[in-house]
């Protein structure tokens, strides 16, 4: 049974991983966003994008129940968002890991399937598999063994993503994973990221601060400004309407022959430049 | 007591005397608890959170023995509510090195006024400073050996989570990790880890035991089970090695103690320098010249 995207249905097969009802976020003296109506299926690649400061990262702790809606309502897997849950794998922002530390990259990755458990970790067989497998998915056997302080930014970040997926997730959370990569280690990332997402199935939420190089491989854009959500497929968000309607203020899409967008008439625009 | 080549009848010899039998147990429970937390302090980079515990349990110390208490006892109070204050500020405050540098510089100021008030020997305020394991007592063994037992088991009870929060602090607490509470104890077992080791090391020296150490230990293993395993080795090859030798000569316990943990920890540095540099380095991600042209 195939269910178009734009098609809401509910039913095992059909039900939404996250729905959000007249969502508002922030802290209670100051709103962030407010108003924001969505919903997420299952394997959807979602690119979230707007201004710094606008309320991505919120979202994230909204989705992972670290923050409490101020208003509307927020569905995860069909009930409210509580801190912990295993279904969700989560790589936050500027993740960094002190160059001193000698900790080999596997012990990381296995923590991510039974850091929560208390007590001592024998070197369990079923625990090092699937930390195996995770690294295997994220094609970064062979740093199992190196040290975290000494990895690169790239190899951090597959490492981060590895610890994620560890425990089997149906939804990532990737905040911005892309900073600090290079071109190159860009598309790596992303490409990663887009199989996971094809092969398992898994629901994938990615921040990043430029919307091009993930055009190829989005079902939808998540864009968060001026205290406003707007979502849908990439066609219907990154356009001179929805965004001048969401930033009150007269903005230009406009796109190279590659299908790359530029959003003029904003101090701070997300599209690459042309 | 003359020193001959042969160790054993050395050794028998040592062990005749019954405060060098209660200096070997207590400095082998002191080297494996040191061991153990210092593994979590240097993960942590909470190296100085720990001496600022051992300064504020030498005003501690020092107002027991004015008040004609045990000085363990205001140790660890000192200690332990310097480690909550700290623990309740969060982790990244416990790396606020400012102020926590202003909070050990007034503890130590607080303790000479105690040390001045009490009219009795110069020596007390010497023995807490720079250890004073040859005169530990048997009902001091048997508390430290208490110490000892609870240090092992809440380590161990809290190891994954606490190196999850070592290692990774969003993601720990993401997965609903309390790291209030695991911060919370992991402090007071570093407080108590320190008021014990304070009777080997001093205040002034308690790095040997709970920072050398581990971080020679981190150099050798990177997985965390061999490297605080590895860690109590070289804390209690320190101890053991230093009681013997000060035996022997007329100087300090604790020089010796901190001497040979120095001396291994150079080794090991400067056996990585020669050797394997690759793995220790920083590496840059530079593009290769295929990338650039390709």
């Amino acid at each position: 049974m195939i269910i178009g995207s734009k098609t809401i249905t509910v039913g095992v097969q059909g039900a939404q991983l996250i729905e959000a009802d007249d969502l508002a976020a922030g802290y209670p003296n100051k709103v962030v966003w407010q108003n924001a109506n969505f919903s997420f299926g299952r394997g959807e690649f979602i690119a979230v994008i707007g201004p710094n400061g606008a309320g991505k990262t919120t979202l994230f702790r909204l989705l992972l129940g670290l923050q409490q809606p101020l208003g509307g309502t927020i569905k995860i897997f069909g009930e409210s968002p509580r801190r912990g849950n295993p279904r969700i794998g989560y790589v936050p922002q500027r993740h960094l890991i002190d160059s001193e530390t000698n900790v080999e990259a596997l012990e990381l990755v296995r923590l991510g399937l039974s850091g929560k458990r208390w007590g001592f970790n024998p070197i369990s067989h079923t625990d090092r598999e699937a930390a195996f497998d995770a690294l295997k998915a994220v094609g970064a056997v062979e740093l199992a063994h190196r040290p975290l302080g000494v990895l690169s930014g790239g190899e951090l970040q597959r490492i981060f993503l590895a610890e994620a997926l560890v425990s089997k997730p149906d939804m990532l959370l990737l905040d911005e994973p892309l900073s600090n990569l290079d071109l190159k280690r860009e598309t790596d990332m992303l490409h990663l990221v887009n199989g996971v997402v094809r092969s398992r199935g898994v629901t994938a939420l990615l921040i990043a601060h430029n919307i091009n190089p993930l055009l190829p491989h989005l079902d939808k854009v998540v864009y968060v400004a001026n205290g406003k959500v707007a979502t849908g497929k990439p066609s219907e968000v990154l356009t001179s309407e929805t965004l001048s309607m969401l930033y009150g203020v007269q903005v230009e899409v406009l796109r190279d022959p590659h299908g790359n967008v530029a959003i003029i008439g904003i101090e701070e625009h997300h599209g690459g430049g042309l | 007591m003359t020193f001959s080549p042969n160790l054993l009848a050395d050794l028998q010899q040592m062990l005749r005397y019954q405060f060098m039998v209660n200096a070997f147990e207590a400095g082998t429970i002191v080297s494996v608890i040191a061991g153990i937390t210092g593994y979590f302090v240097v993960l942590r980079r909470s190296a100085f959170t720990a001496h600022a515990f051992s300064e504020i349990g030498f005003a501690g110390a020092a107002g027991a023995v004015l008040l004609n208490v045990a000085p363990i006892a205001g140790l660890l109070l000192g200690s332990t509510l310097g480690g909550l204050a700290i623990a309740a500020l969060g982790r990244r405050a416990a790396n606020r090195d400012t102020q926590i540098g202003i909070v050990l510089a007034f503890s130590l100021g607080l303790g000479l006024l105690f040390i001045s008030l009490y009219r009795g020997y110069a020596t007390e305020a010497y023995s807490i400073l720079f250890g004073e394991i040859l005169g530990v007592s048997a009902g001091q063994v048997q508390l430290t050996l208490l110490a000892g037992v609870l240090i092992v088991c809440g380590v161990g009870f809290f190891y994954r989570p606490l190196l999850f929060a070592s290692l990774d602090e969003d993601v720990a607490e993401a997965k609903g990790i309390p790291l209030l509470l695991v911060g919370t104890v992991f402090m007071l077992l570093v407080a108590v880890a320190v008021s014990f080791a304070v009777q080997v090391t001093g205040v002034l020296l308690i790095f040997s035991l709970m920072v050398t150490p581990a971080a020679t230990a981190q150099y050798l293993s990177r997985r965390p089970q061999t490297a605080i395993i590895i860690s109590v080795c070289i804390a209690l090859g320190a101890t053991w090695v230093g009681l013997f030798v000060a035996f022997y000569t007329p100087y300090p316990v604790s020089f010796f103690i901190t001497g040979i943990a120095f001396a291994l920890y150079l080794a090991v540095r400067l056996a990585h320098l020669g050797g394997s540099p690759a793995h220790l380095r920083r590496r840059k991600e530079m593009p290769t010249v295929e990338e650039l042209t390709a």
